[in-house]
C-alpha cells in the first residue's frame, strides 16, 4: 500500500519531467537527451537560491521556472532549430548530448562533484494520515506536479495556442498549411519542455542527493518512460511515469531492492515486444 | 583516382604498422590502442547504422558482452596471463553476435526514431544486469589474468591485434558496401517502404546487419577487457561509449566508408590526449562538448563528405579552367 502511494506521489514528478521530453519529441521530432542534465541544472538553481539567498524552494520556482524557459528557448534557437535533413532526430540526440556535456562540465566546475541535497523544513518531516506516514516533500511535490501538469493540459486542450501545439503534434505540414507558425510553436514547446525541469529538478533535488553525473540515471529513466508510454503521447508519459515508480517500489518491498530498478526495464522490453509503439503510441506512419 | 585511393589505403596501413616503433612512450602507445579499438568499433557500427539509417545507441551492449564473455571464459577455462588470451577475442565477438539476435528481434520491430530510444533502454537493462547479477562479479568487477609483460612492451601486442581487427572491420564494411546486401541496407535508409515494396526482405536484412555489426564491437570489448586486466560494469557497459561511437561516425561522415576511420582516429586520440593532459575531467567535458557542437552545426554531414565535395569542386574548377584555356588558345 505504501509503495503504491509513494509510486503515485513520486511518479507524478517523473511524469512531469517526461511530459516535457515527450512534448518536444512529439512536436519537433527532437529527442532532447539534455533533459536529464537540465533537471540537475534546475536543482542546482534552487540550491543556489536557497543556500545563498535564503529563498524558499517553492517560492524560488517563480524565478527558476522562467529561467529554465529562457534556457530552453536559447538552446532551441542556437542549436536545435539549425538541424535539418533526414537524420534530424539522430543529430538532435548528438547535439543535445553535446550540450549536456558542456553543462555537466560547467556544473562540476562551479559546484564540485560532491553530492548535495536541497533542504528546507519540510524535506525530512512527515505527517500521519490513515496510519500511513506521508513525507511533506512528496505531498508538496505531488501537488506541484499535479498543478503544473493540470495547467499544461488546460493550456493544451482549452486554449487556442494549445490547439496549435496539438495540431503540430499530429501533423506538422498540415498544421503549417492551415496557417500555424510551426517554427514559433516549436520554439515555445521546447521552452515549456525545458521549463518543467525546474520544478522537477527541485523536487528531485529535495528527495535525492545529486551531482552532475546523476543526470545519466535520470535521462535513462525519462527515456524509458516516454518509450513505454508511447513516443509523443502526453497521457502515456503520465501513466508510464507513475507505473515506473510504483513498480520499482513494489518490487523493492516484495522482492529485493537490487532488482527494483531493473524490473521497469524488463516490463519495458516485454511491452515493446508485444506492442512496439508503446502503451499509448500511435502506430508510426510512413517515415521517409 | 581509383589507384590513388588504393595508394592512400596502403600508406595508412603502413603508417599503422610502423607507428609503435616510432612511438616509445607507453602513455602514447596506450592512447594508440584505445584509438584503434574505438575506430574499429565505429567502423563496424557504421556498417549497420550508417548504411541503414537505424541509429543504434546501444552498441555498448555488444562491447560489454564481448568484454564480459572474455572475462568469464578466461576465468572458467583457467587461462594464464599470456598471449593465448588473444584467442578469446573472436569468441567475444561471436558472443556479442549471439546476444545481438534477441536484442535485434525486439528493437528492430519499430521504425528508426523509436529504435534509437529502445536501444538506449535495452542498454541499461544490460548495464544493470552486469551490476546486479552474481555471476558477473557485480560492481566489484571481474578480474582477468594478469599478463606479466614489461611496461615498455605491454601495449605493442595489443596494438597489432587491434590493428588487425580494424583492418578486418574496414574490409568487412567495404565488402558489405559493395554487395547486394549493402545496397539493400542503403535502400532501407533512403525509403524503407519502397524497399519493402521492391521485394527487399527488410526485417531479415536489418537483423543480419545488426548482428554483423556486433561482431567487431564485441571483439573490441574483448580486447579492452584483456588490455585493462579488470572489467567494471559501469565502464564495460558505458553510455558514453554508445554516444562516442555514433559521434565518430557523424563527425567523419555518417554512412561513408572512410568517415568512421577519420572520426575515430581524430576524436579518440584527441579525447585520450585531453584526458591525459587535463587531469581535470570537467574542463575536458566542456572542451569536448564545444568541439562536438561546432562540428555538428557547421559540418553536419561529416568531414569526409565535405572534403570530397571540396575536392570535386576543385577538380571541376581546374577542368573548367583548362577548358577555358583551350578555348582561349583556339580563338
Amino acid at each position: 500500500m505504501h509503495a503504491v502511494i509513494d509510486g503515485v506521489l513520486t511518479g507524478s514528478v517523473y511524469a512531469l519531467m517526461a511530459t516535457g521530453l515527450t512534448l518536444i519529441f512529439g512536436v519537433m521530432n527532437i529527442i532532447n537527451v539534455a533533459q536529464g542534465i537540465l533537471v540537475i541544472l534546475g536543482a542546482y538553481l534552487s540550491y543556489t537560491l536557497s543556500t545563498h539567498f535564503g529563498i524558499d524552494l517553492f517560492l524560488g520556482l517563480l524565478i527558476t521556472i522562467p529561467t529554465m524557459f529562457v534556457v530552453g528557448i536559447v538552446i532551441e534557437w542556437a542549436f536545435v532549430a539549425r538541424l535539418k535533413g533526414p537524420e534530424k532526430t539522430a543529430m538532435s540526440i548528438l547535439v543535445t548530448y553535446a550540450i549536456s556535456l558542456v553543462i555537466e562540465g560547467s556544473l562540476n566546475e562551479i559546484y564540485s562533484v560532491n553530492d548535495v541535497q536541497l533542504s528546507a523544513w519540510y524535506v525530512n518531516k512527515s505527517f500521519l494520515l490513515f496510519g500511513v506516514y506521508f513525507p511533506y516533500i512528496y505531498v508538496f511535490g505531488f501537488l506541484l506536479a499535479a498543478g503544473l501538469l493540470g495547467s499544461l493540459y488546460f493550456m493544451l486542450y482549452r486554449t487556442r495556442f494549445g490547439a496549435s501545439i496539438r495540431a503540430s503534434l499530429a501533423d506538422q505540414s498540415a498544421a503549417a498549411l492551415v496557417g500555424i507558425d510551426v517554427k514559433k510553436v516549436s520554439t515555445i514547446c521546447f521552452g515549456i519542455g525545458v521549463a518543467v525541469t525546474a520544478a522537477g529538478g527541485m523536487i528531485y533535488g529535495a528527495t535525492n542527493t545529486f551531482n552532475a553525473s546523476t543526470s545519466y540515471d535520470l535521462i535513462s529513466r525519462l527515456l524509458t518512460i516516454i518509450v513505454l508510454g508511447g513516443m509523443g503521447s502526453l497521457g502515456g508519459a503520465l501513466v508510464a511515469g507513475i507505473l515506473m515508480v510504483t513498480l520499482e517500489d513494489l518490487v523493492g518491498v516484495v522482492w529485493s531492492p537490487i532488482w527494483s530498478t531493473m524490473s521497469f526495464f524488463i516490463v519495458l522490453v516485454i511491452v515493446l515486444s508485444i506492442r512496439p509503439q508503446g502503451l499509448f503510441g500511435q502506430k508510426s506512419a510512413r517515415v521517409a | 583516382m581509383r589507384k590513388l585511393s588504393n595508394l592512400w589505403w596502403v600508406a595508412l596501413v603502413l603508417c599503422g604498422l610502423v607507428l609503435p616503433l616510432l612511438m616509445t612512450n607507453p602513455a602514447y602507445r596506450q592512447i594508440a590502442v584505445y584509438t584503434l579499438i574505438f575506430t574499429a568499433c565505429a567502423t563496424s557500427w557504421n556498417m549497420f547504422s550508417g548504411y541503414s539509417g537505424y541509429v543504434n545507441l546501444g552498441a555498448g551492449v555488444f562491447y560489454g558482452t564481448g568484454a564480459y564473455s572474455t572475462g568469464l571464459l578466461a576465468e572458467h577455462l583457467h587461462m594464464g596471463g599470456n598471449g593465448t588470451l588473444f584467442w578469446l577475442v573472436p569468441l567475444g565477438g561471436i558472443a556479442a553476435m549471439i546476444i545481438a539476435i534477441p536484442v535485434g528481434l525486439i528493437a528492430l520491430r519499430v521504425r528508426r526514431h523509436t529504435f534509437v530510444v529502445i536501444t538506449i533502454a535495452i542498454f541499461f537493462v544490460f548495464q544493470l544486469t552486469a551490476i546486479n547479477a552474481g555471476w558477473t562479479g557485480g560492481s566489484a568487477g571481474l578480474p582477468l589474468p594478469f599478463i606479466p609483460w614489461q611496461a615498455s612492451y605491454y601495449q605493442v601486442p595489443f596494438y597489432y591485434v587491434t590493428l588487425g581487427v580494424l583492418i578486418f572491420a574496414v574490409l568487412l564494411s567495404a565488402g558489405v558496401r559493395r554487395s547486394r546486401f549493402g545496397l539493400q541496407l542503403l535502400a532501407i535508409r533512403d525509403d524503407e517502404d519502397r524497399a519493402l515494396g521492391l521485394g527487399v526482405q527488410v526485417a531479415a536484412v536489418k537483423l543480419t546487419g545488426f548482428v554483423m555489426s556486433a561482431l567487431v564491437i564485441g571483439m573490441g570489448g574483448a580486447i579492452y577487457a584483456i588490455f585493462q586486466g579488470q572489467i567494471y560494469p559501469q565502464f564495460a557497459f558505458d553510455p558514453i561509449f554508445d554516444i562516442t561511437v555514433a559521434l565518430m561516425c557523424f563527425f567523419g561522415g555518417f554512412g561513408t566508408l572512410v568517415g568512421p576511420i577519420i572520426g575515430g582516429l581524430i576524436l579518440e586520440s584527441s579525447q585520450q590526449y585531453l584526458t591525459v593532459t587535463y587531469s581535470n575531467g570537467s574542463l575536458y567535458l566542456i572542451l569536448f562538448g564545444v568541439l562536438f557542437l561546432l562540428v555538428i552545426l557547421f559540418m553536419p554531414r561529416g568531414i569526409a563528405v565535405y572534403a570530397r565535395e571540396y575536392w570535386t569542386r576543385r577538380e571541376t574548377k581546374a577542368q573548367a579552367d583548362q577548358a577555358a584555356l583551350a578555348v582561349g588558345g583556339q580563338s
